[in-house]
């Protein structure tokens, strides 16, 4: 086929169009880049520039290396070890998925503080005062790496985890009979096979980290996200800012490139379809001590103890604040993270698959752009959605008066259409990097065979995909859902009149340094998110056992 | 042509009949608001309860709430805009999303520095951010000013939060607006020389750091000590308890004051209900909730403070008009960033 034939093929241009629609936030916010921000650009590079550069970079760096070392030991060691609690840490491990990350800064600042109960038992005990004693401070840059890293590990836990239980048998056992110990085995044959999805789940950690503003604008960390806001509002210069987001996309860009150059020409298939049960190594004394404490120390700190502190300012207001418009919002919750997971899994299929077979450069093009969505902070998609949508009902509008003489108002402006949008653009790059690695693992072979057959594309896609993909949707589904039930920025601001969710609520109090009342809500959240989190882990585990 | 016409038009009457927008019947009004929802929910059932009008609510960040205001233009579903400071309402009206009205009653019950002068827009609570100090280590003799902050006495002794804060924003707009912009400039590099950590956490964190020695002195909003001391937490009761509240520039200036308060905007279609409304958020009933359940101070003067408030004691506010403090924002928050205010 010649490129050309390729360029105007009806699925590869629905996929392009798609894209680009929901690329839509992303690009009205890069338009702004064109608009000159005259000096206050110069006031920027010559004050505070270089801290949002350097603070961001830094920042990035102790995610990816906390994520790498907690994401990928606890990944195999649940996968391929033998250990006591192995089955419970299994699941257990994705909790502090569900904690929102700002949750999680109020929640270590309330207890490690210099006035929490930690610091001030210390100075009882000892009979100190201030100044007596060092106590690593929680408020600051390397604080605030270890926040999002207690909460952002689980994707890089999860992907991996999923990589290595696919991993065919015979590869592990090949390696084995060369006479490969366990370590051997890891670092030349698992390691290597599984860098994708660890690249995937790091991609998305650190995506997630320059998106995120409530942990770094209470602990005062001068990034990329708060200066936007700092900019926008503060010096009141919309260009100026959108040129910051700009140069935050380019951060984003270098991420996907490094994610796709990871890969180059690498084609990590299967051949063996052989699956039988994982031979675990089994570890014995110490080893099983120390692998046992190392996911232990990991649960505690990011779900355990946060989630017990919420707990206990839960039971402190929960006769006031637990009631029916409470009931309420755990609905609205629930339902519009159930209808932004379904519609971002299904136009990930989309969009995966049609650049799959129509892999010409606009259309990669496109789908790239629409996964930058992910790394951009939720209130600045909620402006790129904002505009776009307010000119459409406003052009609908002036229309419909002059030739109907009736005003239709804003039909989608305020409507939970616009809301769900914005989930879209900004959660898709989640559902595309996981169904795209999950369908990295499919061989041209088997598409051929399916071609051979005389399938249709979407037969194949139903008849052999699906069914192979399986794990890596089921995977897309709980992450999509959970961040959708933490979003805040755009929920905030997009959401009809009176409409409230369990993020909303959360965040109002907290950041009104209500935090006991937040808690309720926060609790919830969490609650609500591990449910999918037991759906997954019994589903990926079952697949295991089925596949055999 | 008309084909066209003719699909376009019942298509859209097709997709108006799926879309919940909000009706426009006359017993309504729609808000939205920068104060949380807590804090203003439940006047407004209040309000709902005695009129009968049924009040429609979205809470966000006054920045982006002007923002989706602004890009809604005049089919904008919003008829009253609350927001928690002077400077938001002051850029609304510059951006002509506010129109003026006129009410005797809001005019008799606000003084005039807490309204915009051409009737955009009517402040609806005072929030005041004094010196706040450790009883057991300041001896109150020793205080005096903001100013006075700056000085070599107080190295390593003063807690401020963050000056992406609006509330900092504010006062050192203030400050620049009474004294110039190289004075506030000298105070707040002094400032920064004198504080005993970076900036950082809320206004509670800087009023729990001085409890626990810390710092000695914070500048903090009123009210969040007030919310300390009613809190479940037995531990934010203890720690508020050992700060006591110093209202500085006594003989100058006054205290830092901002504005909580309500414009009606451009695209209102409820205009009757909506000044109703903001009528019946400024009477003494209303007003006496704000100081009750927010420790804020009414701005209406025939309205009572709670024991609270009256306990701190009554102290001279400054009289700046509150617009000055949303025009010199961007200069603050310039100002800031060239003296290292994280």
């Amino acid at each position: 086929m010649s490129r050309l034939t390729i360029r105007f093929h009806p699925l590869g241009l629905v996929v392009f169009a798609v894209a680009l629609t929901l690329a839509l936030p992303v690009l009205v916010v890069l338009g702004f880049v064109f608009v000159p921000a005259g000096e206050v650009w110069q006031h920027l590079a010559a004050t505070v520039l270089s801290d949002y550069v350097k603070n961001s970079l830094l920042l990035m760096l102790g995610v990816a290396i906390g994520t790498l070392i907690i994401g990928v030991t606890t990944a195999w060691l649940t996968s391929m070890c033998q250990f006591p609690g192995r089955g419970i840490f299994e699941w257990a491990l994705l909790l502090p998925l569900a904690i929102p990350a700002y949750i999680i800064a109020y929640t270590y600042t309330g207890m490690l503080d210099f006035s929490g109960p930690v610091q001030s038992a210390l100075r009882e005990w000892f009979g100190w005062g201030y100044g007596d004693y060092w106590f690593p401070e929680i408020r600051t840059l390397e604080g605030a790496a270890i926040m999002l890293t207690l909460v952002l590990y689980p994707y890089v836990y999860l992907l991996t985890r999923a990589a290595f239980l696919s991993q065919s048998i015979c590869v592990l056992d090949v390696s084995r009979t060369l006479g490969n110990g366990p370590w051997r085995t890891f670092w030349l044959v698992a390691m290597p096979l599984a860098r994708p999805a660890i690249i995937a789940g790091l991609s998305l950690a650190l995506m997630e980290t320059l998106a995120d503003f409530g942990t770094v604008q209470y602990f005062g960390v001068a990034t990329f996200t708060t200066g936007i806001f700092r900019t926008w509002f503060g010096l009141g210069s919309a260009e100026a800012a959108a040129q910051l987001a700009a140069m935050l996309m380019v951060f984003v860009f270098m991420l996907i490139m490094l994610e796709r150059y990871s890969r180059r020409s690498a084609r990590y298939h299967h051949t063996s379809r052989r699956h039988q049960d994982i031979r675990r190594y089994r570890l014995r004394g110490w080893r099983a001590l120390l692998a046992f404490g190392f996911c232990l120390g990991v649960l505690l700190l990011g779900f355990l103890l946060p989630g017990a502190q919420l707990l206990k300012w839960t039971l402190t207001v929960a006769d006031e604040v637990i009631d029916a418009r409470f009931m309420e919002m755990v609905w609205n919750s629930l339902k519009l993270a159930g209808i932004a997971t379904v519609l971002a899994l299904m136009l990930a299929i989309l969009l995966s698959y049609g650049q799959r077979l129509h892999p010409a450069r606009p259309v990669r093009f496109a789908v790239r752009l629409a996964g930058m969505g992910y790394a951009v902070p939720g209130a600045v998609i909620a402006i790129g959605v904002i505009i776009p949508f307010a000119w459409l009902d406003n052009t609908i509008d002036a229309w419909s008066r002059e030739t109907f003489d009736y005003s239709t108002g804003l039909i989608l402006s305020g409507s939970l259409v616009a809301l769900v949008f914005a989930y879209l653009t900004r959660f898709l790059a989640v559902s595309l990097q996981t169904v795209e690695a999950g369908l990295g693992k499919v061989t041209n072979s088997m598409e051929e065979a399916g071609r051979s057959f005389g399938f249709r594309p979407m037969t194949i896609l139903r008849r052999i995909h699906i069914p192979m993909l399986k794990g890596s949707l089921l995977t897309a589904l709980l992450l999509v859902f959970v961040d959708v039930l933490k979003e805040l920025p755009a929920t905030l601001i997009l959401r009809p009149f009176n409409y409230n969710t369990l993020a909303v609520r959360a965040y109002e109090l907290a950041t009104d340094e209500r935090l006991a009342e937040a808690a309720p809500a926060a609790l919830a959240i969490v609650a609500v998110g591990i449910i999918p989190v037991m759906l997954l882990s019994w589903s990926i585990t079952r697949s295991r056992k089925v596949a055999k | 042509m008309r084909g066209i016409k003719s699909i376009f038009g019942s298509l859209l009457a097709l997709v108006l009949w799926f879309t919940p927008t909000v009706s426009l019947a006359s017993a309504e009004v729609n808000i939205y608001s920068a104060r949380v929802e807590v804090l203003i929910k439940p006047l407004l059932d209040r309000f709902s309860e005695e009129t009968g009008i049924t009040v429609n609510l979205v809470t966000g960040k006054a920045d982006e709430l002007l923002n989706r205001l602004r890009h809604e233009g005049r089919n904008s579903p919003a008829d009253i805009l609350l927001t928690t400071d002077a400077g938001n309402l002051h850029r609304a009206k510059e951006a002509g999303l506010t129109q003026a009205f006129d009410s005797e009653l809001l005019t008799n019950r606000i003084p005039a520095q807490y309204r915009d002068p051409t009737g955009h827009w009517y402040g609806l609570s005072l929030r005041a951010r004094p010196i706040m100090y450790a009883k057991d280590r300041v001896d109150p003799a020793t205080l005096s000013s903001y100013e006075a902050l700056s000085e070599a006495q107080w190295r390593g002794k003063v807690c401020i939060r963050s000056s992406s804060n609006i509330y900092n924003q504010s006062m050192v707009a203030a400050m620049i607006a009474i004294q110039g912009e190289e004075a506030a400039e000298a105070w707040a590099s002094g400032l920064m020389r004198n504080l005993a950590r970076p900036p950082r956490g809320g206004d509670r964190d800087q009023i729990k750091a001085v409890a626990a020695g810390q710092c000695d002195i914070a500048i903090a909003n009123t009210y969040y000590l007030a919310g300390m001391l009613e809190d479940n937490d037995p531990r934010e009761r203890e720690a508020a308890e050992k700060v006591a509240v110093f209202w500085p520039n006594q003989d100058g200036r006054g205290v830092h004051m901002n504005v909580s308060g309500a414009a009606l905007t451009q695209a209102a279609r409820n205009k009757d209900n909506a000044i109703r409304l903001i009528e019946f958020l400024s009477n003494e009933e209303s007003q006496q909730w704000y100081a009750q359940v927010n420790g804020e101070y009414p701005v209406n003067v025939a309205a009572a403070v709670g024991e609270r408030l009256q306990a701190w004691g009554g102290f001279k506010a400054d009289d700046i008009q509150m617009e000055k403090l949303g025009e010199f924002n961007p200069q603050a928050v310039r100002l800031m960033d060239r003296v290292g205010w994280r």
